[in-house]
């Protein structure tokens, strides 16, 4: 039964900037949007790079779901529900791996690489007449995608394809997931993922990255003592002038835009990582003319996708798990064919930076996790978050970057159109109404 | 047995680990009275301070339930990182730990895991303990952090140093929203 009744348009009030708190911290509203939103929407995966060989696989989440990424013996990558059709156990329980087949510990249903069930215990005896296995292999996606790498799935067949999913923001994703030289190369995971449980909704985190300069000051201590990579001060390279970039498919980046021709002058604390960069930043420039300097610095993929791409380069997925917690997953990016010293470099730099041990991130989850339990009163719930920084200034456009751009960076346009998208999910019952309603 | 005394061997281990203990007792209670200078002194200029990660791997494949060296992990410090971290906690504004929690170090199953019942100076030495952290904050919030630690101790100028820490936290997801406390 549907909660809201069609008026989640109500609760994200977008001329005013303001939203409702129930949409945080409403269980009935959670569980509704585990149907209209993680049901229908492209999900992040995993990286091609984590299941390179056949009979790999990486155990990941859809929304709350667990799901499995695997390449079968022709080297297709598929992405299964992980729960055997017979009684529902898991029919994978580690991380990651190479396998021939996946068998269930419960009942030993086993099946294939791709899916199909290829054992049932005393299945020549047992079922008269036979069933048809072919019908009771393991619930695979509706449609998967591959961006550079990144792998992406729904599990809705009326979904847009992932392009039109994306939209302009494909701009973005194809930019940052580039090698840092601007070419065609492979960007790859580097190692394992880091996964934590943060006490807040989801959306807290889908916000921050989408655009949310405005929380600087929740990084103020990091700041003042300095992580790198450059001496001093501060804790990331130099991104030059912000902007923000907003797309009706609700997805948000903040971009940096530095002119093309500068030297960098990042990385001071590592020689070789500094030589590797720069070597990079002059290819970029030869390849990319003037939109080298550019780089999404942060942003979000709707729902619950986020990424750094400028260093630390990583991807950030908020994995829904109550109203008021989520599971976070920071899987981090790296040059395949960068030196050795550059990765040792990077990965030390990336984990003082991001994660829960991360200098940077440990500030935001207090922030987050007393945000969403400080509204979750009835009182509290009575009194609209505000989202009004730079309201009446949607419309802009910039020749450089596609999308509704705006160079006020203090801007909230872009969670306001996350929250707008959210809540067309949230009241269209359809696809065609969703995508009608893909616009202003 | 002869009923003859304890051997000087023996004598010179049990000295030796009841310093290692002095030192654990010592350092717990510098990080739990929030005396965070002096507790970077424990450790060598050179120190390592690593705490990998931990995976659900098959039995046949149980030596990467722990995650490499070349692994990410929760943390993989040098010294100048660690006094960056301890600058940042005096701040009074790194909001993770401010107001600070109120944490409990509790040190056990102390054991030198090399042969050994002197340190010379120079000399380091494999030791192996298990924590029970407990963390509070603000009002119920509560993380209990448990597992292993397997450090080198050195000793430098007639002190015994930390020369390198691996921590193991028995979690492969972890429960705490954040790790603002040193283990």
């Amino acid at each position: 039964m549907r909660s809201l009744n069609g008026s989640a348009r109500a609760l994200v009030d977008r001329t005013a900037g303001e939203i409702s708190r129930e949409i945080y911290v409403n269980a009935d509203i959670y569980r509704e949007e585990q149907e209209r939103v993680f049901a229908r929407a492209w999900l992040y995966v995993g990286h091609e790079s984590q299941v390179a060989k056949p009979g790999d696989f990486l155990v990941s989440k859809m929304g709350e779901e667990s799901v499995i990424l695997t390449r079968d013996r022709e080297g297709k990558l598929h992405v299964f529900l992980n729960s055997c059709r017979h009684r529902g156990m898991k029919v994978c329980r580690y991380d990651d791996g190479n396998t021939r087949a996946f068998t269930c510990p419960y009942h030993a249903w086993t099946y294939e690489l791709d899916g199909r069930l290829i054992g049932v215990q005393d299945y020549e005896n047992s079922y008269r007449p036979p069933f048809d296995r072919a019908e009771w292999g393991l619930v695979e996606v509706a449609q998967l995608a591959n961006v550079r790498g990144t792998i992406w799935a729904t599990w809705d067949r009326n979904a847009p394809s992932f392009d039109d999913y994306l939209g302009d923001m494909k701009f973005a994703l194809d930019l940052g997931l580039r090698p840092w030289d601007g070419g065609d190369g492979e960007t790859e995971v580097l190692g394992s993922i880091q996964k934590w449980i943060v006490p807040c909704n989801w959306k807290f985190i889908a916000e921050n990255f989408a655009g949310d300069v405005l929380h600087v000051v929740s990084h103020r201590s990091v700041d003042m003592v300095g992580i790198g990579p450059t001496k001093g001060p501060g804790r990331r390279d130099h991104y030059g002038r912000a902007l923000l970039g907003a797309y009706p498919g609700g997805h948000g980046v903040t971009y940096g835009v530095t002119p093309p021709v500068k030297q960098r002058s990042d990385y001071a604390d590592s020689p070789e990582t500094a030589a590797y960069f720069q070597a990079c930043w002059e290819k970029r420039v030869a390849r990319l003319g003037d939109k080298a300097g550019i780089v999404p610095i942060v942003g979000t993929v709707f729902p619950n996708t986020s990424f750094h791409m400028q260093q630390p380069r990583t991807i950030l997925v908020s994995h829904p798990r109550g109203a008021c917690e989520c599971e976070m997953w920071r899987i981090y990016l790296v040059d395949k064919t960068a030196p050795e010293a550059v990765k040792r470099f990077l990965r030390a730099y990336y984990i003082r930076y991001s994660g829960p041990a991360g200098m940077t991130e440990q500030d935001d989850m207090e922030n987050w996790n007393y945000a969403s339990s400080a509204s979750r009163g009835t009182i509290a719930r009575q009194y609209p978050y505000h989202y009004k920084s730079g309201l009446g200034s949607e419309d802009g456009r910039s020749g450089l970057i596609p999308g509704f751009v705006t160079d006020r960076h203090t801007s909230e346009q872009n969670p306001r159109a996350l929250y707008r998208r959210w809540a067309e999910y949230m009241d269209a019952d359809d696809w065609g109404a969703l995508m009608a309603a893909d616009g202003r | 047995m002869s009923g003859s005394a304890v051997s000087p061997e023996r004598l010179s281990y049990l000295s030796l680990l009841r310093e290692v203990e002095d030192l654990y007792y010592g350092e717990a209670d510098l990080l739990d009275e929030r005396r965070y200078e002096p507790w970077l002194e424990l450790f060598t200029d050179d120190a390592v301070y690593w705490m990998p990660m931990r995976k659900n791997v098959p039995w046949e494949e149980r030596d990467r339930d722990i995650t490499a060296e070349e692994d990410i992990a929760w943390m993989h410090d040098d010294k100048p990182t660690l006094t960056k971290r301890v600058q940042q906690l005096m701040t009074g504004i790194h909001w993770a730990e401010e107001p600070l929690s109120r944490v409990s170090h509790l040190i056990t199953n102390i054991r030198i895991a090399d042969s050994v019942h002197v340190l010379a100076d120079g000399e380091a030495m494999r030791v192996k303990c298990r924590f029970f952290v407990y963390r509070n904050r603000l009002e119920t919030e509560t993380d209990l952090l448990v597992g292993r630690r397997e450090d080198t101790l050195r000793r430098v100028a007639g002190a015994l140093k930390i020369a390198r820490r691996k921590i193991i936290i028995e979690q492969s997801v972890l429960m705490a929203k954040n790790l603002t406390v040193f283990l």
